[in-house]
């Protein structure tokens, strides 16, 4: 365990509490780029260059950006005068933690069957290409579908009420 | 236990902070939010066992998993910004129209 490691992990689940506890929205989305990029540099941290890179390409870069714009959009910036928190957040909190305490206790009991990572990572970005375009071309297609229908699926939802409008 | 074993309590807690903010908070873009981080920690995960294991899969279903999430966040956003301009002082508690 590095002292790189626990600066990454403290900065990831930081901007992560921190994004989730914040009252002003626009804090909000700060923290959690703040959350994704500690996500990205672990992911480099694990060796994981493509990995890292599109992550902070496609999070901070797009993700970020459009909640951002969404929060200005929706005037959401404006401080909430009730409760930031739903009614019914103590069954919310129970639940997350049941689900942390059945995480952490699968890992904390496997942990000595794991393996250790070898010295020398065997996954370079090549063969991530390579199997993207080969083994895994079907799902890319499939992907790629996803993703055009997605946004033009937004654009005709976002869209909408202006068009009744006129 | 193995350092990447640290790595996957770090994903478990990512996951556990960002299922209870999906649950608690009242705002939809902040239940987004929470989606997007369980999804973060889910894909930290596939890395760690990528690089325990030495394997190619877990880091392509990461390529996968951030495009699927990427389409989920333009289309939630879509809704919600539709959802606001029909009224302003939505909330998850509230959006509830669909309800028999």
């Amino acid at each position: 365990m590095t002292p790189v490691f626990y600066i990454l992990a403290a900065l990831t689940l930081a901007g992560g509490l921190a994004s989730v506890l914040l009252k002003n929205l626009v804090h909000c989305a700060l923290a959690v780029s703040i959350a994704f990029l500690g996500v990205a540099l672990l992911f480099l941290s694990l060796d994981a260059q493509f990995a890292g890179f599109a992550q902070i390409l496609i999070y901070i870069g797009a993700v970020a950006i459009l909640v951002v714009f969404a929060i200005l959009l929706t005037r959401g910036s404006d401080l909430p005068k009730e409760s930031v928190f739903s009614r019914t957040w103590l069954a919310g909190l129970i639940i997350a933690a049941a689900v942390f305490a059945v995480l952490g206790w699968a890992v904390i009991s496997s942990a000595s069957a794991l393996p250790s990572a070898a010295a020398v990572p065997a996954v370079t970005v090549h063969d991530i290409g390579a199997a993207l375009v080969g083994r895994y071309v079907l799902p890319l297609e499939i992907v790629a579908l996803l993703l055009t229908s997605a946004t033009i699926g937004a654009v005709i939802v976002a869209l909408h009420e202006k068009e009744k409008a006129q | 236990m193995t350092p990447l074993a640290a790595y996957l309590l770090v994903a478990a807690l990512l996951f556990a902070i960002g299922l209870a903010g999906a649950l608690t908070r009242r705002n939809a873009i902040l239940v987004l939010i929470g989606i997007e981080l369980m999804l973060n920690a889910a894909n930290l995960t596939f890395v760690t066992f990528s690089r325990m294991l030495n394997d190619i899969g877990g880091q392509s279903l990461v390529f996968f998993v951030l495009v699927v999430a990427a389409a989920e966040v333009v289309v939630g956003l879509g809704i919600i910004v539709a959802i606001f301009r029909r009224r302003p002082e939505a909330t998850a508690d509230d959006l509830n129209t669909l309800k028999g």
